[in-house]
């Protein structure tokens, strides 16, 4: 198609995860059309092209990659929005928050955690992360442009 | 959990499709929970438990890749009835089909799919975007309740 790499947007308020998100993609050449975003009034800026977005004139992401607990508004709020997104849930109450909720989200992809609670190691998270974004961002046709 | 392979649905009229696709997903040790089926009334029928699948107790697909040209009832009209009906609309649907036009495309994001892939023509292409696809959808995302598994915290 006439646009080979398609925009990620990646909310999310941990830097951690951000910056092992932007590695795994990276891996897959496909950092370069990331937009991070750290809270869901900065998603719901950049999305609807208002506040410090307002000049934003390129078009919107092919998906976004939404964390559910974030400070000022949560990836809840957040998620009825038109378009494909995936969400990092955490916690098995964060999955039956979106899941109870009955809202179309794309994708519910809980954040790799061991056993012990703990986050997994970062080769276990850049495991899975491109396996995620194989199977939306670069696969998936995005609806098409959204320019206003 | 009781189950850790969650069931794909795939419905495609083309049996050398499903054959590529079965191959795909058997490589990715996915292949013995698929169901496939050829054209959109056995996918409602099967979804809706009615017809030869009256008697389906198992849970709902994790996942339904869906062709969208068919015979009988196409994929937009599966897609449409699954996506306004309140107890179909939390499965995952993804579109794979040859169809590159654009109507097709705004009518499934308009109806609410969960992703819109085009079938690439090269064998070897194809093959490798099942297996992305299964990857996903099947094994990373985390499907709504009611579908073959559920990653329910664990119990003291």
């Amino acid at each position: 198609m006439t646009n080979p790499l398609k925009r990620i947007l990646l909310v999310d308020d941990s830097p951690r995860d951000t910056e092992l998100a932007l590695d795994a993609l990276a891996q897959n050449s496909l950092a370069k059309e990331v937009v991070t975003l750290r809270d869901g009034v900065e998603a719901l800026d950049y999305l609807y092209r208002r506040g410090p977005f307002v000049d934003r004139t390129d078009s919107q992401p092919a998906v976004v990659l939404l964390d559910l607990k974030m400070p000022k508004v949560d990836g809840i709020e957040a998620l009825p929005l038109p378009g494909p997104r995936a969400v990092p849930a955490r916690s098995p109450q964060e999955r039956g928050g979106v899941l109870g909720k009955s809202l179309s989200s794309g994708a519910v992809e809980p954040e790799p955690v061991a056993a012990d609670g703990s986050r997994r190691t970062s080769r276990e998270a850049e495991r899975l992360a491109p396996t995620a974004v194989g199977g939306y961002g670069s696969l998936s046709q995005p609806p098409p442009v959204q320019t206003r | 959990m009781t189950n850790p392979l969650k069931r794909i649905l795939l419905v495609d009229d083309s049996p050398r499709d499903i054959e590529l696709a079965l191959d795909a997903l058997a490589q990715n040790s996915l292949a013995n929970e698929v169901v496939t089926l050829r054209d959109g009334v056995e996918a409602l029928d099967y979804l809706y438990r009615r017809g030869p699948f009256a008697d389906r107790t198992d849970s709902q697909p994790a996942v339904v890749l869906l062709d969208l040209k068919m015979p009988k009832v196409d994929g937009i009209e599966v897609l449409r009835q699954i996506k306004s009906d309140p107890q179909l609309k939390m499965i995952p649907v993804v579109v794979m089909t040859s169809s590159r036009e654009e109507q097709d495309l705004v009518r499934s994001y308009q109806l609410g799919v969960n992703a819109y892939i085009v079938k690439p023509v090269q064998f070897q292409e194809f093959v490798e975007a099942v297996k992305q696809v299964g990857a996903f959808w099947a094994v990373v995302n985390e499907p709504p309740p009611g579908s073959a598994r559920s990653l329910r915290p664990k119990l003291p």
